[in-house]
């Protein structure tokens, strides 16, 4: 085989990477709990909603939360059973905050909704995407990216390069290796789909060169399946490899800007797993329902199990017996790994390790120092970026100097901190400064959207002003009109109707100004005088009943009209 | 001695020649300050600083009418960003204009609710959806919390909820390492 | 405690990096006591203790962890780096003096450890030569290495250096080019004396092979890059061979300019220093070179033995500047700067 020309990022760290400790056992099924706690929010993207209520019988990959939108992606019943509640639970996130999750407690039956294969081939590319996003595949590096939106040929219409990620370069974590050791084809034949639908002309599988055998089966796999057009390439073993941009960079040289899409330049990047998990959504007809999750860290037996999504991290730490001096429960590896606020939280779709901590394997943080520019975390990070800068602008919060420096393009591998020898928890300034000015950000939108709210509620009632001023003046012009028609028909009544329409407009245009609206108001008086003109003509023949009733209601008319007068002026104020 | 002052006096003539200059030439347009200063304001229009709305306060302010420290809901840190914009001294938030609080929006309780549209008059951004004998109830994305709709209600039905926190809204707090524990 | 990830860390401190640069200065040091005596061990313990008692009063005062401070090694790199620039046979509160200043005012009072905008050894240097230029200039002749006399000397009462000072060789050249005499070549000065030696005066070369031998060790040990070691000396030598090419008679040549005085320790321990130096790779190559041009210039046509110390402050003024204009291209936005310098 033609060895393949690699590029180098810069940076990067070689940290103990502890692989072996639990790659040496096959991936085991971890059992059902008695509770599946099946948090709703999953993925990147909309809060999928709740399809099912308490009381609900599930069966195995029944849809309970529907996507909520295009940017989300759906949750699946990891097992049959019956939905005990929808409601918050704690979530596997470092704040020890809530969301809704579906509660299920298990039938033990484990029994299949129905399910086929999906005719992807048949399929038009937007209801493929669907297809994925119904079944819930999302990235399960880690990032929980839907991968819908990922399964897209870009602008060009085709990809130069589709990169399956195998690199793993997280130390502790094994569930790609032993996957990919172990279920090589599923993963060679769900390269293959993405590689149909996104019309790469190449698919490299980029591992680290620590998992020969993950490699040497990924390459078996690939000659038995006679897969065309993918290699398998074996990348040099150092932290952040397995970093989506930066494996894009030592496959292809291709440099993916921060906030850019990928396919842009050609190219995208699954996850192993996610691989996986495309072809047995497509075809097999199976949602995403349960993922391999390396428990590792102070524990008896480090393995990797299959694990139903749901299931408590405590569950399955229980299988790899957690020695007594534990204190911590991390989802992730240490470089990038989050503090679990307890260790009963459910395995998500994100859960790709359960790393058991304790003080003497993750000893506590020497006291920090003050920075003296050494730059040895510029020489770590793989972004190039000048991670003492951040930090100082990120600790006296000056947060626009902070984005200057390209705060963002920050990718939270944590090289920096690991090589401090100030000992800062560089990551913390920059996670802190992220979400201020997140908060930042969305406060000013909200303010923005306030003020323009408020400028557009002072128009509009400058506006409802002026439009009843107006009103007010055509009806003062009407009622003037008026007076000064029965002054004018007092005088020449019984005057024929011509005598009259032609006495009548001399008062309203002396009176009426220029205004448009006043004018089309003395028109409107103008028909109503000659109206009154009119009306007395047929009066002498009429009984004195109807006289009587006539009066009666012009009383009753002209009693109203003083009182609409004697409000006009108070409405006016 | 005279062609020392000379000289001094030339190269006053020239400077204050540039200068003048200067500032005919690159003269600012139009007053950004008061849009400068709304734009720090939080536009919760809630009046609590005395102005009818932010803009006026702005307005005030620019001019040199109010002082920086009337605005409850900016907080400390709008009176300091205020201070830097301004080259004015910081104080500290005058306690007769109110009292900063965490955000908080309305919420209606609506079986008590009878209709009368009163609130809805009184919200400054039209955060408040309803008609006359129907129900109201507050759109709480659009809500600032000024409070504005408390007092008009005849039967009490709306209160103020503080926003709480989720999984996305939550924030990474600022690093705090005791070095003098260590020592 | 909140502990938030990483977890891991490499097991480097400010304190171990602070250990290798003491010893990076060993194989310099051992050169500089076999030439000249150890009166420069006396010196170093002397600026030792002084910058200890500093720091230790100023982190009381300033209400800081005493002893994390005081025993990350950073005053004893200050300490040594002035007893290494000053005459060894000092009087000895010249060199307690200069370090407290370096200390107190130059660290301290700009807020301590990292904080400094200047190289505290240096604003030191430059103190003391403007105070006290005699003194300053006093340095002992090569081979001299009797300790009672060097004793004497530091400690008094009376000093008697006549016998045991000699001009160094950058002081010879400007002394002796600056008066009238119109015959004087940098030849006929350096190959007056026997103890001028081949290179950059004879102990001192040595010394400043010390210096590089540690110098390079401290580049593979990744505690300094080789930016500013290169770009000095680069820069020196290219200038010095320039001129000297223009005019061998007045210019000195690059290798003498290299190995003499304190062009060698500028280059690996003073110009290094990363807290009132440039950061980005570009910005050290700008720093160093400037302090270069910097030292050639002050060495050739200034009043002063060496320029070293002056061109590092100055330089040290312009580190914002310079960082802030040699940002390097981030991942990804390397495509971009080049879009940028192109224009629309």
């Amino acid at each position: 085989m033609m060895l393949k020309k690699l590029f180098a990022f810069n940076g990067g760290v070689k940290p103990d990477y502890h692989k072996g400790e639990s790659n040496h056992l096959p991936i085991a099924a971890a059992p059902l709990p008695a509770e599946l706690v099946i948090p709703l929010h999953q993925s990147i993207g909309g809060v999928p909603h709740p399809l099912v209520h308490a009381g609900d019988c599930v069966r195995k990959g029944q849809l309970i939360g529907g996507p909520d939108g295009n940017v989300s992606s759906a949750v699946h019943a990891s097992t049959s059973g019956t939905v005990k509640a929808v409601e918050p639970r704690l979530m596997p996130h470092t704040s020890g905050l809530s969301a809704p999750c579906v509660v299920i407690e298990p039938d033990g039956r484990d029994e299949w909704i129905e399910h086929a294969p999906v005719p992807w081939r048949s399929m038009s590319p937007g209801e493929v995407r669907d297809a994925l996003r119904d079944a819930g595949v999302v990235g399960l590096g880690g990032a929980v990216f839907p991968s819908h939106l990922k399964v897209n040929p870009g602008k060009l219409g085709h990809l130069d390069t589709l990169v399956i990620n195998g690199a793993e370069c997280e130390p502790f974590i094994t569930c790609d290796d032993m996957q990919m050791r172990e279920r090589p084809e599923g993963i060679v034949k769900g390269a293959a789909i993405l590689r149909d639908l996104t019309q790469a002309k190449q698919v490299l599988v980029g591992i680290e060169d620590n998992k020969p055998e993950a490699v040497a089966a990924m390459r078996a796999a690939v000659e038995r399946l006679k897969a065309e057009r993918i290699e398998i390439v074996a990348v040099p073993t150092r932290y952040p490899a397995g970093g989506a941009k930066q494996l894009i960079r030592v496959l292809t040289g291709i440099e993916v800007p921060h906030g850019k899409r990928s396919t842009d330049y050609g190219v995208q990047c699954f996850n192993t797993g996610t691989a996986y998990a495309v072809w047995e959504a497509l075809e097999l007809g199976r949602p995403l329902i349960s993922r391999i999750v390396t428990v590792a860290g102070n524990v008896e037996t480090a393995r990797n199990y299959e694990v139903h999504f749901g299931t408590p991290m405590q569950d399955v730490i229980a299988l790899a017996k957690a020695k007594p001096d534990s204190d911590r429960v991390i989802m992730g590896g240490p470089m990038m790994g989050y503090r679990m606020p307890s260790a009963a939280v459910p395995v998500v779709k994100a859960t790709n390790c359960i790393l058991v901590g304790s003080k003497a394997l993750f000893p506590p943080p020497p006291p920090e120092m003050p920075c003296i520019r050494c730059g040895e975390c510029a020489l770590a990070c793989p972004v190039d970026l000048q991670p003492f800068e951040m930090y100082w602008f990120s600790r006296a919060k000056i947060f626009g100097k902070a984005q200057e420096y390209h705060l963002f393009d920050c990718i939270e591998c944590g090289c920096c901190a690991y090589v401090c020898p100030s000992r800062i928890p560089l990551v913390d300034y920059y996670r802190f400064a992220k979400s201020e000015i997140w908060a930042r950000e969305n406060e000013k939108t909200a303010a923005d959207t306030a003020r323009e709210r408020y400028e557009f509620r002072l128009a509009r009632e400058e506006r409802e002003k002026a439009e009843k001023a107006a009103k007010l003046a055509a009806k003062a012009t009407e009622t003037k009109a008026k007076l000064a028609a029965q002054a004018a028909a007092a005088a020449a009544a019984p005057a024929d109707a011509e005598a009259a329409g032609a006495a009548v407009p001399p008062e309203p245009t002396s009176t009426a100004t220029n205004d448009p609206k006043a004018l089309i108001a003395a028109a409107m008086a103008r028909a109503q005088a000659q109206k009154a003109v009119v009306h007395p003509e047929n009066v002498e023949q009429i009984s004195p009943e109807k006289q009587a009733e006539i009066a009666e209601i012009e009383a009753r008319r002209a009693k109203l009209r003083e009182v609409a007068k004697a409000a006009q002026p108070q409405e006016d104020q | 001695m005279i062609e020392a002052v000379l000289v001094m006096a030339l190269g006053a003539v020239v400077l204050g020649a540039a200068l003048g200059y200067a500032a005919v030439r690159f003269k600012v347009e139009g007053d950004p300050l008061v849009e400068k200063i709304d734009a720090i304001l939080p536009q919760t229009q809630c009046g609590q600083c005395g102005y009818p709305g932010c803009k006026p306060y702005a307005q005030a302010i620019a001019k040199g009418e109010a002082e920086i420290n009337c605005c409850p809901p900016g907080g400390e840190e709008g009176i300091r960003k205020l201070a830097d914009l301004l080259g004015r001294e910081f104080k500290p938030l005058s306690a007769e204009h109110g009292v900063e609080k965490p955000k908080r929006v309305a919420f209606i309780d609506e079986q008590t609710c009878i209709g009368c549209t009163l609130c809805i008059q009184a919200c400054p951004v039209d955060a408040i959806v309803g008609a006359a004998k129907q129900m109201h109830t507050i759109v709480a994305v659009q809500c600032t919390g000024c409070e504005l709709c408390l007092p008009p209600c005849p039967v009490d039905c709306i209160s103020m909820v503080p926003i709480s926190e989720t999984v996305e809204t939550w924030k990474w707090t600022y690093p705090i390492f005791e070095v003098k524990r260590a020592a | 405690m909140i502990n938030n990830s990483p977890y891991f860390r490499q097991p480097a401190s400010v304190r171990g990096v602070m250990l290798k640069v003491l010893a990076a200065l060993l194989p310099g040091l051992a050169a500089y006591v076999w030439f000249f005596g150890a009166a420069i061990l006396v010196q170093l313990a002397l600026c030792s203790a002084a910058a200890l008692a500093g720091e230790w009063a100023m982190l009381a005062i300033r209400k800081k962890p005493v002893w994390l401070f005081l025993s990350d090694g950073s005053a004893v790199v200050t300490a040594w780096l002035v007893a290494l620039t000053f005459p060894p046979i000092a009087p000895w509160w010249l060199g307690i003096m200069a370090t407290l200043f370096a200390i107190v005012v130059v660290k301290h009072l700009y807020g301590g450890l990292g904080q400094n905008p200047f190289n505290p050894a240096m604003a030191a240097y430059c103190l003391m030569i403007v105070a006290y230029p005699q003194i300053m200039s006093q340095w002992p002749a090569v081979g001299f290495t009797d300790f009672s006399t060097q004793l004497t000397a530091i400690f008094g009462p009376d000093r008697h250096l006549d016998a045991i000072t000699m001009a160094t060789p950058l002081d010879a050249l400007r002394t002796q080019l600056h008066t009238a005499d119109a015959r004087a070549t940098v030849a006929g000065i350096l190959g007056s004396h026997a103890t001028f030696g081949n290179i950059g005066g004879k102990g001192w070369e040595w010394v400043a092979l010390g210096y590089l031998i540690g110098g390079v060790w401290l580049v593979r040990q990744r505690i300094i890059t080789w930016h500013i070691p290169t770009a000095f000396l680069a820069t020196l030598a290219a200038i010095a061979t320039i001129a000297s090419l223009a005019n061998p008679a007045v210019f000195a040549g690059p290798v003498f300019q290299a190995f003499t005085g304190g062009a060698m320790l500028c280059a690996f321990f003073i110009a290094t220093d990363p807290v009132s130096g440039a950061t980005t790779p570009r910005g050290k190559l700008i720093f160093a070179a400037g302090i270069a041009l910097l030292t050639w210039i002050i060495r050739t046509f200034g009043a002063y033995p060496d320029g070293i110390a002056f061109a590092t402050l100055l330089m040290n003024l312009c580190v914002p500047l310079i960082d802030m204009h040699t940002q390097p291209p981030v991942f990804g936005h390397k495509k971009d700067e080049e879009e940028d310098k192109k224009g629309p």
